[in-house]
């Protein structure tokens, strides 16, 4: 099977055309060849497939909102080829077993590669380290670790987790959030909590365990990377340790780029997230920040709830938003047409150094001849407003429903297979057939 | 208006109507035959899924002298114990015929959450809602300063002038909250007196004054002192130290009494401590307005369901 795709602006600088023959890019540039199906692309940026670091897709136990092939559908809808899956399901993936069910899953979905992450302690509770060699061991390879929901609190724990994790070269992806600063907290700490009455999430309860977690890195010479950086205390934080050259890598999320914790006020719990929306001025920093280079990846943590645990008070309802169809259009609107960062910076940002941070092969130049054919083409051009009928995954708890946002992903191509195609989700079975 | 959720949405010229209005009421109440045919025929559903009796009583007492039907539905925690939620919980009291629902929650921003997703079409009076807001408490609050302070027939005022001294945790406080936007809006000004681990954050946008004791809040002479209920689990929580360290410095006692001219007066929203925030000798002194507060409190309910009736025609 070969796919010409004629006239794309390569990383949105100049056109030409992809020549893809079976799994991989043979030609860029002026092709003349045939192929079995013509893209035409004209006024469309080709970036590499997005590789997303934190994910949540639910499969095992959480099936009511989200599984991996309903999951896999909205990374594809979201350009992305690559996604890794947060280890808080249930059971737990704490085990060899349980990471390559999810990696066969994903497989057997076919819409993206699914990455499994390993969790750090046994069942997420924080006492003993779960199955980390047997899990870099497994078929699944398992190379990104993390309790991701919750924070590895206990500092001698966190300690022997990075030293261990060392050991098999992989690296512990920290939710940093201090436990005792932030019980029942359900709202950034300011001025909003104060009006609201609701239990405040100080900006301090991340920026401490981000301070002990890189002295612990630098101390045990283990790489370290910060899960959804929120305040722009933290991007002090970490644009010191990377001074000082300690080994750590930062995400901020997408919806942090973007909504404030104003957006509560009315007790909408469909802005009930964690870490919360903070204020204008961290979504400033942290805008800064990706430009700069001190937070090094945009990350989604897509987090899918069924509506029931949204449609209801703030109190009662989870935390998380989904993410993975919309992160490219934030990105776009936040930092690319605000001027922050170029297209070939998005493809670091969504693609490159996720990747790279998680050891994944075949990311590491962009759209060069002969690697793997995971690329996606965006009409940045378009415009609308936000409504479910962007959403591809089980749960529709997105807060841009109703903004207005740039850009649409017209193709993904994973592997040399079209996931999606004129702006449309291929079909299970017949991606499942290729 | 058609829902009361909170004081922040109150301009100056509503709460001074439902303030006047509250005047009407109080003279019903004094009247041989204590009723109104408002809302006949109209059911009342008080919901409180926190207990407090003596606010669901007051609704009650208000509900009965307009001539509404009452029904009642209180529970602990929530009947979410049979894995109900909230929303169907409300969906089946209105099914039975609820008009009003005055709804009591231990979490911030129920009221809010029912008003705004229109769960109900049933008018929403929030009756206390977690640590965010206790708007009818401020009112009848209000009422109550605007009686002692300008006398009886004070119809049309405002509270310009007036100095309100709000002691104690404000943090944790819904009453603190309703009254600091209320009084705020009526002209008043409002100092808050409190040590940092109970009061909030960045609260700039609020127009109080903050200082740290009461002795300093004192020396301003105010008009009111406003003292709040201290709640058990507060107190072993590492708020403060100790209970007598937080009664010596935040506690109205008789010395601080004193202090203040004698036509100031002392509140409280009870039930009360007695001894920590407030000692028994002031909160029996001809200056305290407690006594005052659960009568008026009455009216004031009275004069909001009135106003919700009469807007919602």
């Amino acid at each position: 099977m070969t796919i010409l795709i004629r006239g794309a602006a390569i990383l949105g600088k100049d056109s030409a055309d992809i020549l893809i023959d079976g799994h991989t890019i043979r030609e860029i540039g002026s092709v003349n060849n045939d192929a079995d199906r013509v893209i035409d692309a004209n006024g469309l940026i080709a970036l590499p497939g997005l590789v997303d670091l934190h994910s949540h897709l639910r499969e095992p136990g959480g099936e009511g909102s989200e599984t991996i092939l309903s999951g896999s559908r909205a990374a594809a809808a979201g350009g992305f080829t690559t996604v890794h899956a947060m280890a808080n399901t249930n059971p737990v993936a704490d085990t060899a077993e349980l990471v390559d069910l999810v990696a066969d899953r994903g497989r057997q979905a076919g819409y993206v590669q699914v990455r499994p992450i390993g969790a750090v302690t046994r069942g997420l509770a924080g006492e003993q380290l779960a199955d980390i060699g047997g899990m870099a061991r497994s078929a699944a390879a398992v190379t990104v670790f993390s309790d991701d929901g919750k924070c590895v609190g206990d500092s001698l724990l966190m300690r022997r987790a990075l030293e261990y994790v060392s050991t098999f070269g992989g690296v512990i992806a920290q939710h940093a959030q201090d436990p005792r600063l932030t019980i029942d907290a359900v709202v950034n700490e300011g001025g909003v909590s104060s009006e609201l009455g609701l239990r405040g999430w100080p900006s301090v309860a991340e920026e401490s365990i981000i301070a002990r977690d890189v002295l612990l890195a630098e101390y045990v010479g283990a790489r370290l990377h910060v899960c959804h950086v929120s305040t722009a205390g933290s991007v002090d934080v970490i644009r010191w340790a990377k001074k000082r050259g300690i080994s750590v890598t930062a995400e901020v999320t997408p919806h942090h780029l973007v909504l404030t914790d104003d957006r509560a006020l009315a007790y909408d719990p469909i802005f009930k997230v964690n870490p919360p929306l903070r204020t204008s001025e961290d979504v400033e920093e942290l805008r800064r920040a990706v430009a700069d280079g001190t937070i090094d990846i945009v990350a989604t943590d897509h987090a899918p709830h069924a509506s029931s645990t949204k449609d209801c008070t703030w109190h009662d309802a989870s935390f998380g938003m989904v993410g993975l169809e919309s992160a490219l259009s934030v990105v776009q609107h936040t930092l690319v047409d605000s001027g922050h960062i170029d297209w070939p910076d998005v493809a670091r940002i969504l693609s490159v150094t996720p990747a790279r941070i998680g050891r994944v092969g075949g990311y590491a130049t962009p759209l060069a001849v002969g690697s793997p054919a995971n690329l996606t083409l965006v009409d940045p051009t378009t415009s609308e407003s936000w409504s479910t009928n962007r959403l591809h995954g089980g749960s529709t708890n997105s807060p841009f429903l109703g903004i207005t946002l740039p850009g649409k992903v017209v193709s993904t191509i994973f592997l040399g297979t079209e996931t999606v195609s004129d702006g449309a989700l291929v079909a299970p079975e017949i991606v499942r057939n290729t | 208006m058609r829902h009361l959720i909170s004081t922040r949405d109150l301009s100056a010229e509503r709460a001074i109507a439902l303030l006047d209005t509250a005047i009407d009421m109080v003279d019903v109440r004094s009247r041989d035959v204590k009723k109104l045919p408002t809302l006949r025929g109209k059911t009342v559903a008080n919901v409180f899924f926190e207990d407090s009796t003596r606010t669901r009583l007051s609704f009650e007492a208000a509900a009965l002298a307009l001539s509404a039907d009452v029904t009642t539905f209180t529970t602990q925690g929530s009947s979410v114990s049979k894995g109900e939620s909230l929303k169907d919980t409300l969906q089946t009291l209105e099914a039975m015929g609820a008009d009003f629902i005055v709804l009591r929650h231990s979490h911030s921003g129920v009221a809010s959450t029912v008003a705004n997703n229109k769960w109900v079409d049933a008018r929403i009076i929030n009756a206390g809602d977690g640590t965010h807001e206790h708007p009818t408490q401020a009112l009848l609050d209000a009422f109550t300063m605007r009686s002692r302070l300008r006398g009886v027939d004070a119809r049309g005022m405002d509270l310009a002038g007036i100095s309100v001294v709000i002691v104690g945790d404000i943090l944790h406080s819904r009453v603190a909250r309703s009254n600091a936007f209320l009084l705020t809006t009526l002209g008043a000004t409002v100092t808050l007196a409190a040590p940092q681990t109970l009061l909030p954050r960045e609260i700039d946008g609020w127009g109080v004054t903050v200082v740290s004791t009461l002795d300093d809040a004192l020396e301003s002479q105010p008009d009111v002192v406003m003292t709040l209920r201290v709640q058990k689990e507060r107190m072993s929580s590492g708020f403060f130290p100790s209970e007598s360290e937080f009664s010596t410095l935040w506690g109205m006692n008789d010395s601080r009494l004193r202090r203040l001219p004698s036509t100031s007066i002392v509140m409280h929203p009870g039930p009360m401590n007695r001894g920590l925030e407030i000692s028994g000798s002031v909160a029996d002194s001809p200056q305290s307005t407690v006594a005052d507060q659960v009568s008026n409190g009455v009216a004031m309910r009275m004069s909001v369901l009135y106003t919700l009736m009469g807007d919602s025609r």
